[in-house]
């Protein structure tokens, strides 16, 4: 008997029995449908880290003021201290002292109130120097960056990220524009690419921002004690292999500078903020294998499913069984029968829950705020695990009809 | 126990002998118990007879027709079907000698219900390994030789007692089987149904068939050229060999 006529057999047996077999289905696509999303939200999630990470730019260390110790031995709180200076960026930029160091960005930053004719926007203000652009791999969509003469020259000018430019002029060209901040008109000279990021929040929003020379900054807009500190300093290393060098050099460098002896003492704190990403990167994807066990544990259900409903099959064909070998069905012929039976019920529930899957990752967007991505290799996966399912849970029934003896089958009443 | 070895020549060992059974036994074993189903039995059919083997329920004439049919194998002693001993065949190749050499006509009919006339027909062609088209056309061949052409896309659902067991034998006689085994195939039907069938048995007795009726009912056993006794195991008349072995 040749595949062909077996599964012709098979899928006349599943289409004889369309009650229990819609029910059996209905097993497979539950959980096929529960993994397909899972992994697509999993993969979503990673395709959205991945986007923010190259928002930040590439090999990049923020070094931050840490807590400081006063000589009363209080040890004041994280942040607080104004212990980064320019002459901290201009010595990492050396590339002396720190080879493994390509650029560095000075940054002192506040959030401030924006005013443009009636519109006000409150967002971030930077002010930084030309290397902030290529640090965070950023270009401007519109206009210029900042450039060396701007810092000389402590120019009244900003480059305002996408997200704050259309709130503050809603449709009307920007450049040339002028916006006020804490009294001081500054001429919008650029306006920076969107980097796509869906984050909401607008401390994090890499697209709601205005950056302004560093020096204009702290003459004219900051002002206070703190005129001469930074927030930050932004260091790309040369390659990704590189930044745990240049993460010693600045260390070693800036305790020197510091003149601190201790390092459990530094008054600065280096992170990477890529290190941070990879955290939340494996909290998603740990969050995606508990989801995927659950799904895979309903998965599990159908299979048992599947193995049920083909017992039952089993017992209730056992006349048929009978009749077939007596007209000559070996019993490999009986087992493969059973297999392809059990196979074509979990290649429709696969089928039919790939389907389920596909319209979930197109509806359920919009009301989990998550975004779904089905690839073509999970829904092929998909596919192929519930064959697999419908074979592996279909091996014990059909080996059960196969060793039926003709005689006990027949006389069955 | 040892086969004879100069015996007198037998009725039907010459070659056109269907049925050779030697000193058959089965014993069924429920946990200690043995039950001797069939206590030692030779029997000789040749080519072209119709036997009926009759016998009260309990007699071990359902136990005979299993080992007649290669359903089930003998404890000890040979058969032998059409030339070829088929008592220690596996069950594969118990198989492939069932729908090769064996046509069954069974009491309860057995058709499967999902499936049309023809295609219940075709299903020992099916096992065959026979090309589609090629089934189709036999099947068809064989529910006009039992009067249902008109009947074949029929289900069994749609046919009447003796229609449905008219295509059983359609099916048993598809495969141009060396035997046609028919277990009390008129059973299940009325008397008018039962005549017909019975009419049918004798026209594939003169077309050169050879048929083994098993049955209780001494009116359907006078139907055939020969009637065998079965009773607690053992054959009571018409075998000489029989008797001469329990000697």
């Amino acid at each position: 008997m040749t595949w062909l006529e077996t599964l012709r057999t098979g899928i006349n047996g599943v289409r004889s029995h369309r009650l229990r077999s819609a029910l059996t289905v209905v097993g497979i696509l539950i959980g096929i449908a529960a993994v397909i999303l899972t992994v697509g939200l999993g993969e979503g999630a990673q395709a959205q880290v991945g986007s923010e990470i190259t928002a930040l730019g590439s090999n990049l260390l923020s070094i931050t003021p840490g807590s400081t110790t006063s000589s009363a031995g209080i040890r004041e709180a994280l942040g607080t201290a104004s212990t980064l200076t320019m002459s901290d960026a201009t010595a990492l930029s050396s590339p002396v002292v720190a080879p493994d160091i390509k650029a560095v960005a000075p940054v002192s930053s506040s959030s401030e109130e924006l005013t443009a004719g009636s519109n006000t926007w409150t967002t971030t203000v930077q002010g930084s120097t030309t290397t902030w652009l290529t640090v965070h791999g950023r270009t401007t969509a519109q206009g210029r960056f900042i450039d060396t003469q701007d810092v000389t020259d402590h120019t009244a000018i900003t480059v305002l990220g996408a997200t704050t430019a259309s709130e503050l002029f809603r449709g009307i060209d920007p450049v040339g524009q002028t916006v006020d901040v804490n009294g001081v008109p500054l001429t919008v000279v650029g306006v920076l690419t969107s980097t796509g990021a869906s984050s909401s929040s607008s401390t994090t929003n890499p697209d709601d921002t205005a950056v302004i020379p560093i020096t204009t900054g702290a003459e004219r807009i900051f002002g206070g004690t703190t005129r001469d500190s930074l927030s930050s300093i932004v260091v790309q290393a040369r390659s990704s292999t590189d930044l745990t060098a240049a993460y010693q050099e600045a260390d070693h460098l800036l305790l020197q500078l510091h003149g601190i002896t201790t390092p459990a003492d530094a008054d600065f704190t280096i992170t990477s903020e890529q290190s941070l990403l990879s955290t939340a990167t494996s909290v998603d994807r740990t969050l995606t294998i508990l989801l995927g066990g659950v799904a895979g544990i309903a998965l599990l259900v159908g299979g048992i499913g599947v193995m049920n409903i083909m017992l039952v099959s089993v017992t209730e064909r056992i006349r048929e069984i009978g009749l077939r070998k007596a007209l000559g069905a070996t019993p490999g012929v009986i087992r493969r029968q059973f297999l392809v039976e059990a196979s074509v019920l979990g290649l429709i529930g696969g089928a039919l829950g790939v389907l389920l899957g596909v319209i979930g990752a197109l509806v359920l967007p919009s009301a989990i705020g998550d975004p779904i991505t089905i690839s073509a290799l999970a829904m092929v996966g998909a596919l192929v695990v519930a064959l697999a399912i419908g074979i592996a849970f279909g091996v014990y029934p059909a080996s059960r009809a196969a060793h039926l003896a003709p005689i006990d089958a027949l006389r069955n009443e | 126990m040892s086969v004879p070895t100069t015996a007198t020549p037998l009725p039907g060992t010459s070659d056109d002998v269907v049925i050779e059974l030697e000193r058959v036994t089965k014993v069924y074993r429920t946990g200690t118990i043995a039950v001797a189903a069939l206590r030692g039995i030779s029997l000789s059919i040749a080519q072209g007879e119709y036997v009926a083997v009759i016998g009260p329920s309990g007699s071990g004439k359902s136990t005979l027709m299993h080992i007649l049919g290669c359903l089930d194998t003998p404890t000890s002693g040979r058969y032998h079907l059409a030339g070829e001993n088929v008592s220690g065949m596996s069950e594969a190749a118990l198989a492939e000698v069932r729908n090769r050499r064996i046509g069954f006509v069974f009491q309860q009919f057995n058709l499967l219900a999902s499936m049309t006339a023809w295609q219940n027909v075709e299903l020992p062609l099916v096992y065959a390994g026979v090309p589609r088209a090629e089934r189709k056309e036999r099947a068809m061949d064989a529910l006009a030789r039992v009067g249902l052409a008109g009947r074949v896309h029929h289900r069994p659902g749609e046919l009447s007692g003796g229609q449905q067991q008219r295509v059983a034998v359609a099916r048993a006689l598809v495969t141009e089987p060396d035997l046609i085994l028919a277990d009390e195939p008129t059973g299940n039907l009325d008397s008018v149904s039962a005549a017909d069938v019975l009419r049918l048995m004798d026209e594939l007795h003169e077309a050169g068939r050879t048929l083994v009726l098993i049955t209780h009912d001494a009116e359907v056993a006078s139907a055939s050229g020969r009637v065998v006794g079965i009773r607690d195991g053992l054959l009571t008349e018409n075998d000489a060999r029989y008797v001469e072995s329990i000697r």
